[in-house]
Parts: structure tokens; sequence; C-alpha cells
């Protein structure tokens, strides 16, 4: 680093623009450059698993089985999951975070660029090994996205390759995480305290903490479902005095701040552009600071509600479904703030915000039926039923997603440049809006009803809803191709060249800077004026 | 009354009309733990759609109203430390509310005190077992729906009937107005046994045992799947138990417990060869087909019995993993001597197989 430091000094920076060609991607250590790459990695890898549900909707469209085997079926369930999670949700979070923290707080670069780089190139590898492991003897895993043991000790060698690609994606994930905390933490303007940053940063920062601290408990866990399965340790398998439900409370010890690792930078982005489009501050900025906070401790403390039915005692049923409940009044203050935050405002509706409210909305439908699988006993009916998919497909897609898709109409004038066409966008929002619903409001019936997740076949009476879930799953689908050409389309000019602040009502310091942004910013911090004017959308001045 | 009225009528419009085939809502309970779970579940929706129609109400007014286009100033305020400590502690007493019945409901559901008799249920890849510990004897309950009527692969595939991939062969009965407890546990993977019109769901764990209880109140047939997924079969492998009264109770454990008796394998028998392999058809097609298939090719993961070298080769090999297991096939242990080695001699001699057969005895010496 030193050296690289001397560099800039002797040289300026005339050196270090952007190599031509591939060189330039390969050997990216600028911010900007390395968010462009996990933007569109994680599209690929959303495109890559999102095929892959439409394969279990094609299979589910009726009853019998029409065109997997049922091993098959289970792979693609598997690889759905573990993609959407890993390959497309947490790149994308990463990538925004990249591209924006350094310049919404007014640094120059992410703290350690060059691990920057290597963060994210471990990332087309592992991808690499998941679908490779469709094609290796006995098949990708199949043992769902969770990897319950036995279950995962028998299948083939496409496990040993999941296993091994979840290694590197953790890496990936805690070097992305080392980088965010030390550029927040670090790098900021002078006159940004921490209780002055935008909430984008605090959500990062926070979320970069909680993947510290489980990505190497599940990077433990796989690791010992790989010794079990070569080794002959037992630490899983009970012939040998092993436990098989020790995994699953190291897998959800991990899992379950995994879920507040998808949703707080989405909560983060939605802080972001509500104000905004409401043109007022956002209401309440501290209570998000400290909301945000306690849904991450709290995240740490409730992974036994994912296993009420393994046959824990009643006391540490009501201990986990006790503070399971406790994370609804967090959440329900975030809510509150962001509708307060439009109440009495000035509201207009660009797609951005359009994405923003659906989330506000959805996202508080899947908080609903969260609070319901959160009592225990209702729990025993729902449990690895059909609501459990309508519940996290609720939080994730309507959640993570939207908030994505929310974030990208946003910020693409700062990327590219150009204006999106607001028509395009509306179209894409609306028409994701209803499938989305289409596609997984019946969900819920289906699981009241008793339809198990992770089946390829079932029974008679779950035929109509399969059907209509079905339908709405592909024609999702179909306008996500439409998002992609929207995209280009601005890249290529969109509808004319944006200005450096195109929305009305935008503050943060990223809107100081020309569209679009120049490879290197903030070269020197902004004065202390300039960053005073971008706290107005804080509420804090 | 008050569930009834609250739950059914004033939110589920199609709850009521669809109620009997459990389209929209709960398979309707037939015990008390079943019965408030459900009342458990309508009071939170009651309270959801309240919060609900609050929460969006002020949105969609916001929405509505404050907007740009209709003139509306922005008014700036960004806190109100009364209504922020307000917003706090009221959802935290509503939780309270919610938290406090479902307690008493754990407790309930968790106090397998007093049965009058208990059911051991094993899960296996891909089917169950139950042992009535009480009465003993024990049978296998597999899925009834022929293969036939699931494939449709190429268009192909018969009508489904009425009770498509929820009937088995055997299934679980016990009276009506007992307290019956369950055992779960598993002989290869995590299995889930449940029953949605009791309000009874289990992992079925191997190497541990777990117990949950049901108390019937209505004559009839119960049918549940297994909930953990537990590899390629686990949308096939079925939960049906029949409750009946105690009079065609008392019928029923007479006639299973001489079935018993008469399907025992005499442990005294001296076995010939012919014999030996005829048994081990059935013990194939009723333990080993569902993965290497009824002409012994396999496929997939599951390697093929026809000329391999285990089924070929050396017996102690072919025993041992039998007895063990390897990668997906799971130990078969649980089978008896007799059992194991009437399927070993039939696959060692069939479809072209020629090696010797295994007598009960060298599986008896094998697993010491």
């Amino acid at each position: 680093m030193s050296s690289d430091t001397l560099h800039h000094t002797d040289h300026g920076l005339a050196t270090h623009h952007p190599q031509g060609g591939w060189q330039r991607w390969l050997y990216a250590t600028n911010h900007k450059d390395i968010g462009t790459l996990y933007l569109w990695f994680a599209f690929v890898m959303f495109i890559t698993g999102g095929v892959m549900a439409l394969g279990i909707r094609a299979e589910l469209f009726q009853p019998g089985l029409q065109y997997w085997q049922p091993e098959f079926f289970n792979q693609l369930t598997t690889l759905h999951g573990i993609i959407m999670v890993f390959g497309a949700i947490m790149p994308a979070f990463t990538g925004l975070a990249n591209w924006m923290l350094p310049l919404m707080i007014g640094a120059p670069d992410m703290a350690f660029a060059r691990m920057n780089n290597w963060s994210f190139w471990l990332l087309p590898p592992a991808a690499a090994l998941l679908i490779i492991s469709l094609f290796v003897p006995g098949g990708a895993a199949g043992g769902g996205w969770t990897l319950y043991p036995p279950l995962s000790i028998q299948s083939g060698m496409g496990m040993d390759l999941a296993i091994f690609s979840i290694h590197l994606l953790g890496l990936s994930s805690i070097m992305g995480s080392i980088n965010i905390i030390t550029t927040v933490l670090n790098m900021r303007a002078p006159g940004m305290t921490l209780l002055k940053m935008p909430l984008f940063a605090w959500t990062s920062l926070v979320t970069a903490y909680l993947l510290i601290a489980v990505a190497p408990v599940l990077a433990g866990a796989v690791t010992m479902l790989l010794t079990d399965r070569h080794f002959d340790t037992h630490f899983f398998k009970a012939a040998g005095g092993g436990d098989p439900v020790l995994f699953q409370h190291i897998f959800w010890f991990f899992g379950h701040p995994e879920v507040y690792i998808m949703a707080l930078p989405a909560f983060g982005i939605v802080s972001q552009i509500i104000p905004v489009f409401s043109r007022k501050p956002l209401f309440g900025y501290v209570s998000m600071v400290y909301a945000t906070c306690s849904i991450a401790i709290l995240s740490f403390m409730v992974w036994g509600h994912h296993m009420f039915a393994v046959g824990m005692p009643a006391t540490a049923q009501l201990f986990f479904m006790f503070l399971t409940m406790l994370i609804a009044v967090p959440t329900g203050v975030k809510v509150f703030n962001w509708i307060a935050t439009m109440w009495q405002g000035s509201l207009t509706f660009e797609t951005p915000m359009l994405f923003a409210i659906g989330f506000v909305c959805l996202f508080t439908v899947g908080g609903f039926s969260g609070l319901i699988l959160s009592i225990a006993p209702v729990d025993t009916q729902m449990h690895d039923t059909y609501y459990v998919v309508a519940h996290f497909h609720y939080v994730l897609v309507a959640g993570a997603l939207f908030s994505l898709f929310a974030a990208v109409y946003y910020w693409l004038p700062k990327w590219t440049g150009y204006m999106y066409h607001e028509g395009r966008g509306k179209f894409h929002f609306w028409w994701s809006m209803i499938w989305f619903n289409v596609t997984f409001f019946p969900m819920h019936f289906l699981g009241l009803a008793g339809m198990p997740r992770r089946i390829p076949d079932y029974a008679l009476q779950f035929t109509d809803f399969n059907a209509i879930a079905s339908v709405g799953a592909f024609c999702f689908g179909l306008g996500q191709i439409f998002f992609f050409f929207n995209v280009i389309h601005t890249i290529r000019g969109g509808v004319g060249p944006a200005p450096s602040s195109p929305w009305e009502g935008g503050n943060t310091l990223e809107w100081e800077v020309p569209s679009p942004a120049p490879h290197h910013t903030w070269e020197t911090p902004p004065d202390l004026a300039t960053v005073q004017r971008g706290l107005r959308a804080q509420a804090v001045e | 009354m008050l569930r009834r009225l609250l739950g059914v009528g004033a939110f589920f419009a199609a709850h009521w009309a669809c109620a009997q085939d459990a389209m929209w809502s709960f398979q309707p309970p037939v015990t008390g733990i079943a019965r408030q779970i459900e009342s458990l579940h309508t009071w939170l929706m009651l309270v959801i759609f309240v919060i609900f129609f609050l929460v969006f109400g002020f949105m969609f007014y916001a929405i509505l109203r404050h907007r740009k286009s209709l003139g509306h100033e922005a008014k700036p305020f960004h806190e109100n430390t009364l209504v922020e400590i307000l917003w706090t502690l009221i959802p935290a007493i509503i939780l309270l509310g919610m938290a406090w019945p479902a307690a008493s409901v754990i407790l309930a559901q968790k106090n397998t005190h007093g049965a009058d008799f208990t059911i051991k249920a094993t899960g296996f890849q891909w089917f169950w077992s139950y042992d009535y510990l009480d009465h003993g004897f024990g049978f296998k309950s597999k899925l009834a729906t022929p293969r036939e009527q699931i494939e449709n692969f190429d268009g192909r595939g018969q009508a489904k009937t009425e009770h498509y991939l929820l009937a088995v062969d055997e299934p679980v009965v016990v009276p009506v107005g007992k307290k019956i407890r369950i055992l779960t546990t598993s002989n290869d993977v995590i299995h889930s046994w449940g029953v949605p019109a009791f309000g009874v769901k289990q992992d079925a764990i191997p190497g541990f045992i777990r117990d949950t209880w049901f108390k019937a109140e209505k004559i009839g047939t119960y049918r549940g799947q297994c909930v953990e997924l537990c590899g390629k079969d686990h949308a096939f492998m079925p939960i049906v138990v029949q409750v009946v009264s105690e009079d065609d109770f008392s019928k029923w454990i007479a006639t299973q417990q001489a079935r018993a008796k008469a399907a025992k394998d005499d442990p005294n028998k001296a076995w010939t060869r012919t014999e030996l392999i005829a048994r081990g058809q059935q013990v194939y097609e009723a333990n080993c087909a569902s993965c290497h298939k009824s002409n012994g090719i396999g496929g997939g993961a599951y390697p093929a019995i026809v000329g391999s070298k285990i089924a070929t080769g050396a017996k102690a090999a072919h025993i041992d993993l039998v007895l063990q297991g390897k990668n997906a096939m799971p130990a078969w242990s649980a089978l008896s001597d007799v059992e194991l080695a009437a399927v070993l001699s039939y696959q060692r001699t069939s479809w072209g197989n020629q090696a010797d057969i295994v007598m009960p005895a060298e599986i008896r010496a094998a697993r010491k």
C-alpha cells in the first residue's frame, strides 16, 4: 500500500485512469468499476436463479411429474435458494455499497481497493462451482439451501462443490465487509459524524458487522459437513454419537442474521429514497439507527424459531417465540417512520419511489406473516409448508429485490449519466408488483391448507393455487427481461443526459458530483458547507 | 362461538364456503390443540388486520392527498418524541396480548403425560413404519398411489384418483377420544410426522426419539405428509390416520396381532434356496425397488444391482454394505436377519446375477 501511496503523490492521478478492455475489469481497483462488476454479476445470477425458479414452477403447474425427476427438482430448489441468496441478493447489496458509499460519505474510494478486487473475483469461480455441480455424477446438491444432514451427507460430489462454493462466497463476503466497515468508520468527510451519515451507510455498516460475525459460522458448519462426508468424523452422524440437530442450530445461528443481512441494506435504500420523493427529511433518523441496531442484535437470539418442529423443550420454545416477536417492535418503528416521512410531504411517484412504496407495502405483509410464524403453536401448522415459502418471498423478493430495483432506478442517472425512460420504469414496477402478488399470495393459502414445501408433486386440492402461482411466476420472470432492456437502453443514452442531481429532493453527497460520476471523485473531501447541505435529507442539522 | 364469528365471517371471505376441502385455510381441526391453534391464528389475524388497515390507511391517505401534483406543500417536520415513544410501546403491549394465549398452547402441546398408549413412528426413505409398542406389533405404511398416476412424462399417465398422493396401503388406526402419544425417530435422514387436522408436527430424527400427542375427537380419516425434505421421494410418503370407535379399534388390534404372528419369520426354520429367494423378492419390492428399480438397473445416484461388483462378489462386503449403508444408501440393519438374508439372496441370484445365496445365520454373525 505504501508504495501505491507514494506513486500517487509522485505522479498524480493521471496514470490511474481506466485501462482499456478486459484489463480495466480484471485489475479493477476503482470502487465504481467494482460496484459495476458486482451489480452485473448479481444480475446474471438473478436470471440464473430465476430460470431455476421457473423450472420449479413449470413442474408444479399441475399435479403429477411432467418435466423433471424428483431428484432434479430437489437440485433446482437447492440451487435456486443458494444462488439467489449468495449469488444475487448479497452481491447486489455489496455492489451498491461499493458504488455508493464512497460517494455518499465523501471518500475517494473504498479503504482496501485491491482486496476489493479480490473479493469480487472470488465470486465467478464460486458461481462456476455451483453451475458445474449440475453436471457431475449424481447431480448438484439436493438437500435444500439449508443443507441439513444427514440428507446432505448422503448426496454425491455435487454437495462438495456446493460446500467449496459456499467457502468462497463466505470469504468474499467477509472481505467485502471488512472493506465496508473500514471505509465507513475511517473515511467519512469532515463534519459527518456517525449520527449524521446517510442511513444507507448505517445499514451497510451494521450489515457488514453481521456478516463478519456469521459468515465464519456457516463456513464452520459446512466444513464439519465436509469432514463428516469424507473423513469419517461424526459431528452430525447419530450412528457415531453425533447430533443431526446440532447442524441446524449452527446453521440458523448463521441463517437468521443472514435474513437481516438481506433486509437491512434494503431498509437503508428505502430510507434514502422516500425522503427525496416526499421532499421532506427522514422522520425519526435517530430511532431508525437504533431500530437498525436492535434488529441486528436481536437477530442473533432468535435462530430457534426455524426449528420449532425439532422437539425443543417448552421453555426454549417460549424463549425463542418471545424474542422473535420482539423484532416486530423495531421493524414496526421503521415502517411508521417511513409513513411519517411521507405524511404531509409533497409526493411524486417516479419509479424509485414506486418501488420504495411497493417495498413498504409488501414488506409489511411479509412482516405480518413472520409474526404469525413466530407464534410457536401456530408454527406447528405452518412449519415447512408453502406458508413459509410465501413469507420469505414477501420479505426477500418484495423486500430485498424491490429495494434493489428502487436503488437501480434511483442511482442509474448517476452511474450512466443518462435518464432512464420513466414510462418503462413504471411499467416494470406495476408489472412486477402485480405478478409478484399473483405468484406468492396464493402460497399463503397452500400453506394454511397444509401443502409441504420442496415437493415436486402435490395432492389434488392444491391444484388451483399452484396453477395460478406458476402463471404469475412466468409473467414476473418475463418482466425482468424487460428491466434488462430498460437498463441497456439507459446505458446507451436513455431519454437524454442526466443532470448531476436529477431528483428535486436529492441532497446527499452523491448528487454533488457530476453525472455520470467521474472515475475519481472526492479526491479532496467535500467541504463542511457541502456536507451540511447534504445532511438536510437526514433530518440532522 | 366468538372465534367462528371473528375468524371466519369477517376476514377470509371464502373461508366458510371452502372449509371442507381446506383450500383457503386450515383443515378442519379435530383435536383440542388444533382448535386452539386455529383460534389463536384467528385472533392474530384480527389484530393484524386492524394494524394493516391503520398503517395502510395512513400511508394511502398521504399517497392520495399529499401529492405534489395536487399542489401539496411539504411540511419539513422530522421528529416527535411522544409519537415515537407511543408507537414503540403500543406494539409491545399488543405483542403481549398475542404471546400470552400462545404460551398456554405451547405448554399444552408439550404435555405428553398420561397417554393411553404409544405408537412409534419411524421415518424411512421413503415410507413410515409404525410400532404399536403397547400391543406388540408393527407395520410399514407406504404410498398407495400407483406410479402410473404420478409419472406423466411425455403426456402419458393415468388419471388421478381422489386421494392422490395422500393414500397409504396400511393406515395408522387409533380409537376416538383417547390420548395417543407418538414417538418419532428415523432410520436414515430427518423426516417429519405431521397431521394438520390434529395440530401435530414433529421431526423424526435419526438417533433421537421425540414425542408429541393427540386426542382425536371425531371418527374419520385424516391425512398428512412428510414435512421435512428427505430426498427424492419426499413428496411420496403420506401419513394416514384412521380414527375409529373403541370397538372397531379392539377388533383391528386383534386382527393385526394375529397377522403379525403369522407373518413372522420362524427363527428356527431351515430355509431352502427357493423359499429364501422368493421371500427376498417381497423384501426387495418393499424396500429396495424405489431406488434400484424392480429390475435392479438403478438410476441417477442409485447404482445398478445387475452385474454389480458388490452383488456378485464376496458375501461379506455385500452384507456389510446393507448393514452399514453408504452414501445415498441408508443402513438397513432395522430389517430382520431373515429379511436381509432373503433380499441379499434374491439380489445375488436375479436378473442374471449368479452368486451364492446368504443364510440368516451369516447375517447374525456379521452383526456382531
